[in-house]
């Protein structure tokens, strides 16, 4: 299929972190069904790393690759880095994703932030709120009428 | 296993071996103008002269009444253009359609709205249907035009036409009909079924893409919107398109000469495969459960988006397509599923199969093993299906 590259390809017939964690520190769930997607990611935290991550996404083919290919980014990384994360960097990781599908890797920069963010309030850990911006104040997914 | 299994008649089929045959004499060593008077050109013009009394003689017409085109959108552009013009010289502006159509209807009408035309879409229901009574009750005084599809090229539902047809001849409202899913799939006669103007295309049969034709009675105005030459009777210029023409009314033969045949086949696959679908729990058939293509199979699937379950089938071998918004390159799923009532969240996760006489028994088992997998995987993975499960929210299907 020309849509999607061949990474996107590989990432949606063999997604990485599939799956649910137990006892999770952190889960973060961002998009609607309305709109066609929602991404579910869930975190562990050791010390100040991500030592384990697994998504369930509803959605399309790069939604799922967006998924899978964000969770490989942030495995094993501190979580300064994993907010550092950003969707152009998971849509380059991709080998770029078309036009009309980059919202795919922007819900998965959100699932997240929204799951660290998940974390620290369970944890009490304080952290500044502007680095949270609630995704649903932003909605990119704008229903139409 | 066939190295693929291609499902999606309903957006192109394969072209025929006896459409490709009674193309190639044009391609190759036919080649003149039908407008030159000299010899070449006229070898050409009878071929097409032929291929115009064929194709009338195929759908209950007269060759006069026939208008080849580049397919079925430019036939619906022109039907509907030409009957809302001369429906507004007589102060008429009314238009009644459905709200399923095409697009190539629906974005004609559109188009006619901001010109100042008033159009009625009727509802389909969730079944995906409409009555005679139910397009007779919308007419009013101004009515212009019904333009009302033969057949649903997402859902498969079968309309009443004739029925309706019989309620705008009495009513002298000019009927057109797009019947590009239906002509060479199931019994189509214009006389019959009391139809004014009809758009068809060639590759929904067997034949080429890039031709089609638009039925137009006589005495019914045709307005041209190719300016140019005074080709088709001055309705429509342009060269026209010799191999194609008789590539088209090579498949329409063939198409009518086995149509029973077909049709009994296609039906039979189709019936095997929604019973086998719907024993995937949660699943809904769309479309008209009667009155059906005999190739048109459309399930809903609760919990998974259709793009994802079409890369995967595709990964099988499996050529279908989907509904949802992902497909369709906008953030709203199809409007003909909308149109049935179905929640958005339901009709991302749709998936059609349309038949055609040349799939196969085999091809149908393997389809019923390999879907419901492919839908049992994605709900593994969906968050979607986990909160319907654990009772967080309720099923809708």
């Amino acid at each position: 299929m020309a849509l999607y590259s061949e990474k996107v390809m590989d990432h949606f017939t063999n997604p990485r972190n599939v799956g649910k964690l137990d006892d999770a520190d952190g889960i973060g769930e961002v998009g609607n069904a309305k709109c066609g997607d929602i991404m579910k990611i869930y975190i562990k935290v050791e010390g100040d790393i991500i030592s384990d991550v697994k998504f369930n996404t509803f959605g399309c083919g790069s939604a799922i690759a967006s998924s899978s290919m964000a969770t490989e980014m942030i495995k094993g990384k501190p979580i300064s880095e994993a907010l550092e994360l950003t969707n152009k960097a998971v849509a380059e990781a991709l080998d770029g994703l078309p036009a009309h599908k980059l919202h795919c890797s922007v819900l998965a920069e959100e699932a997240i932030r929204a799951a660290i963010k998940d974390y620290y309030d369970k944890r009490g850990i304080a952290y500044d709120k502007a680095q949270f911006p609630d995704p649903h104040e932003e909605e990119e997914h704008v229903e139409e009428d | 296993m066939p190295k693929t299994v291609y499902a999606d008649n309903a957006a192109t089929t394969a072209m025929s071996d006896a459409a490709i045959e009674a193309m190639t004499p044009y391609l190759k060593g036919i080649y003149g103008n039908p407008s030159s008077l000299h010899t070449v050109g006229q070898v050409a013009k009878e071929a097409l002269d032929k291929a115009r009394a064929e194709t009338a003689a195929l759908i209950g017409a007269a060759p006069n009444e026939i208008y080849f085109t580049s397919g079925g959108s430019e036939a619906d552009n022109q039907a509907i253009r030409s009957a809302a013009y001369a429906g507004a010289a007589k102060g008429k502006k009314h238009i009644i359609s459905t709200a399923f159509e095409h697009h190539a209807v629906l974005h004609t009408l559109k188009k006619l709205e901001k010109e100042g035309f008033e159009v009625t879409y009727l509802d389909v229901h969730r079944h995906g249907n409409i009555t005679a009574p139910e397009v007779e009750a919308a007419l009013r005084p101004d009515t212009a035009l019904v333009t009302v599809m033969y057949a649903n090229n997402e859902v498969g539902s079968v309309l009443p036409v004739r029925e309706i047809g019989a309620v705008c001849r009495a009513n002298k409202v000019t009927f057109h009909t797009d019947a590009v899913q239906a002509v060479g799939h199931i019994p189509v006669d214009v006389a019959a079924d009391n139809i004014d103007m009809m758009s068809v295309s060639a590759h929904k049969f067997h034949g080429p893409k890039g031709v089609g034709f638009l039925y137009c009675r006589n005495g019914v105005q045709l307005k041209n919107l190719i300016e140019g030459g005074a080709q088709e009777r001055k309705r429509r210029a342009g060269t026209e398109n010799i191999a194609g023409i008789c590539s088209m009314v090579a498949a329409l033969k063939e198409a009518a000469a086995n149509l029973d045949k077909n049709m009994k086949k296609e039906a039979a696959l189709r019936d095997k495969l929604i019973a086998g679908l719907s024993a995937i729990p949660h699943s809904r058939l769309n479309g008209d459960p009667v009155y059906r293509l005999p190739g048109n199979v459309n399930m809903c699937f609760e919990g998974i988006e259709g793009e994802s379950l079409l890369l995967l089938l595709d990964a099988k071998g499996i050529c279908a397509s989907s509904g949802s918004a992902c497909t369709s390159g906008s953030l709203d799923p199809s409007h003909v599923l909308l149109a049935l009532g179905l929640p958005h969240e339901v009709a991302h996760g749709s998936l059609r199969l349309s038949l055609s006489e040349y799939n196969t028994e085999e091809e149908i088992d393997y389809i019923l093993a390999e879907v419901p997998k492919v839908v049992e995987y994605l709900r593994s993975i969906s968050p979607v299906w986990e909160e319907l499960e654990k009772g967080g929210k309720p099923h809708l299907i």
